[in-house]
């Protein structure tokens, strides 16, 4: 890059603060309200004039919020695991095999990519109170893995792309069945990519809404996101702005630190499948 | 009579077809019998969570079914269609998701161009800046819309105090226009990004050999480097603008849908949830996902968005 002018520098340096600034106030807001004491929530200011962690121990003492906590995690991590393997499955098979009906899997996969959620709602919490699926671990599994599938297949399959034939034919020859060739010398390769689904797939199960307040109705399965509507303030007349601050902060934070840790990662993947058209 | 006169002769055709094509080798057989055990587990769990609850939803939408009223559920044709597309509340909610999509959508168009530009050339402390502004993209959906709805409420406020102490969610306009805020927040980190892999494609010496040509700074963004990103903004494009029309999460939030400001999706929960109409709230779902297959055939077809994952065929 050629030397910069002061001016240019300048220029450089307000475009890169403007951006900094828009992406982080609201989350500073977040912030600062899960800090201040109900009384100085009624304070609009960003830096709390009293500072108090009273939200975060009542929220991290209550059932109300700890249970769906443990909930969004356990169902989260299931989720992801099973998404993860099925659809490293199907995507070795998209990349590395010739079968009939491949293209109409890839049209399925996008379909269902383009689901609005929505549309699933009303038949699967008819269909799942049926089941006696309503209101368990399961019934939001269930739907997670189907939408973790489509995002899964792509971005495993422009992986699996980028591994070198050659080391499976090489596999091959030794005299490794196709199978072994998959779980000793793909495998490996493709446990970046793995790793990258997985977390793409984790972050849209963490973020799920929808089918969260659809398919529960206690917080024996209430997924975080979700439990945060029904906090109460101390009285009828207190509005819960702290502690829903707070819970904001606890299932935000975790979740922004794993974004800025894994941020190549996390670009490679929402890139693989969408830009090389 | 007819029919089983008829299906030997078909077989026999089959077996023909099936005689004709180049024998598969065993090698070939195996690779094929291993690709279907390797896709089945994802197949079924797609169609079982998709495909079938949406026929269910077909079926579902031709009968009157209320839970409150379950004894009086039976088959009634398209009367719940009649209903839902003779009502008001479902074209002014399908306006308002229009609206909201198409705002949202070209503002983090713009907004996400300028950032992939700023995050492509920023001469200095480019890792950083990237990674701060990924996140609005990590924070969940929900949690962002409690930030927005408390910066404005009047009288607590950062936002609210700033302009006066309004109430901008309890008016339809306004609270549309902060929703469209909250979304844009939330999604131009993930155009940006999109559209900054699609300017690494674009050559620098094609850059540089316009500028030595005279070309001014934004005729070489719009005459070479719009047309060599096209691909890549048509594919952005195409995901903003389904994940836009599904938008459910901040209004549910932000208004609850109140004050005329919900949007389609929330039209389908609430006829689901508080008026507990199983035949109308299918309707509505299988509406939403004929305008979701729309807006794809559009795109698709319509600009030749090259779907993702259609390249993988021609390699």
């Amino acid at each position: 890059m050629a030397v910069l002018t002061g001016r240019q520098r300048g220029g450089w340096a307000t475009a890169n603060f403007v951006v900094l600034a828009l992406a982080l106030i609201p989350v500073l807001w977040l912030l600062s309200l899960s800090f201040k004491t109900p009384a100085a929530v009624l304070d609009p200011s960003l830096w709390p004039a009293q500072w108090t962690w009273g939200n975060y121990s009542g929220i991290l003492t209550s059932s109300q919020f700890l249970r769906p906590l443990v909930n969004s995690i356990g169902i989260g991590l299931i989720s992801t695991v099973i998404a993860v393997v099925l659809a490293s499955m199907a995507a070795y098979a998209v990349a590395r095999l010739r079968f009939p009906g491949k293209s109409v899997l890839i049209g399925m996969a996008l379909l269902i990519a383009m689901f609005p959620l929505i549309a699933l709602v009303t038949p699967m919490f008819t269909i799942e109170r049926a089941l006696g699926l309503f209101n368990t671990w399961f019934g939001l599994i269930i739907p997670y893995v189907a939408f973790g599938l489509p995002l899964g297949i792509y971005t495993l399959s422009a992986f699996f792309r980028e591994i070198p034939w050659e080391l499976e034919k090489a596999a091959k020859m030794d005299g490794a069945t196709p199978l072994q060739a998959f779980i000793r010398v793909i495998a490996p390769l493709a446990a970046p990519g793995m790793v990258t689904t997985a977390i793409l797939v984790f972050l849209a199960c963490w973020n799920d809404f929808l089918l969260a307040i659809s398919f529960t109705s206690t917080v024996s399965s209430r997924t975080a996101p979700a439990a945060m509507e029904y906090f109460s303030g101390g009285n009828v007349f207190t509005v819960p702005t702290g502690p829903i601050a707070a819970a904001a902060v606890v299932i935000t934070i975790p979740i922004v630190i794993f974004v800025l840790f894994f941020q190549r990662r996390i670009v490679a993947g929402l890139t693989s499948g969408a830009v090389k058209g | 009579m007819t029919a089983s006169t008829q299906a030997p002769a078909r077989q026999g055709r089959g077996q023909h077809a099936k005689r004709a094509r180049p024998p598969l080798s065993e090698g070939a057989r195996a690779e094929r019998r291993l690709a279907f055990l390797l896709c089945a587990p994802a197949v079924i769990v797609m169609i079982a969570v998709t495909a079938y609850p949406l026929i269910y939803a077909i079926y579902l939408s031709l009968e009157r079914y209320n839970l409150e009223l379950p004894q009086q559920t039976k088959f009634i044709g398209f009367a719940n269609w009649a209903a839902v597309l003779g009502s008001p509340y479902w074209w002014h909610a399908l306006l308002v998701t229009v609206i909201i999509t198409v705002f949202s959508v070209a503002i983090t168009l713009v907004l996400g161009m300028l950032l992939a530009q700023a995050l492509h050339r920023l001469p200095f402390s480019r890792g950083a800046t990237r990674t701060v502004s990924l996140i609005p993209y990590g924070i969940v959906t929900v949690a962002a819309a409690y930030s927005w709805q408390y910066a404005w409420t009047p009288q607590q406020g950062y936002l609210s105090s700033m302009f006066n102490n309004g109430a901008p969610l309890t008016n339809q306009a306004e609270a549309i226009i902060v929703i469209i805020i909250a979304e844009v927040w939330k999604t131009t980190p993930f155009m940006g990004l999109l559209l900054l892999a699609g300017l690494s494609l674009v050559p620098e010496d094609l850059l540089k050999a316009a500028k030595v040509d005279g070309a001014t700074a934004w005729q070489r963004f719009t005459r070479v480097t719009l047309p060599l990103m096209k691909p890549a903004i048509l594919v952005a494009l195409l995901f903003r603008t389904l994940d836009s029309f599904r938008i459910f999460d901040s209004i549910f939030i932000l208004t609850s849908g109140n004050n005329g400001t919900g949007a389609v999706s929330n039209l389908g929960y609430d006829n689901l949830f508080n008026a507990l109409n199983l035949g109308i709230g299918s309707t509505i779902s299988i509406l939403i996902f004929i305008c979701v297959a729309i807006i794809a055939v559009v795109f698709i077809v319509g600009f030749g968005t090259a779907a993702p994952g259609t390249d993988i065929e021609k390699r």
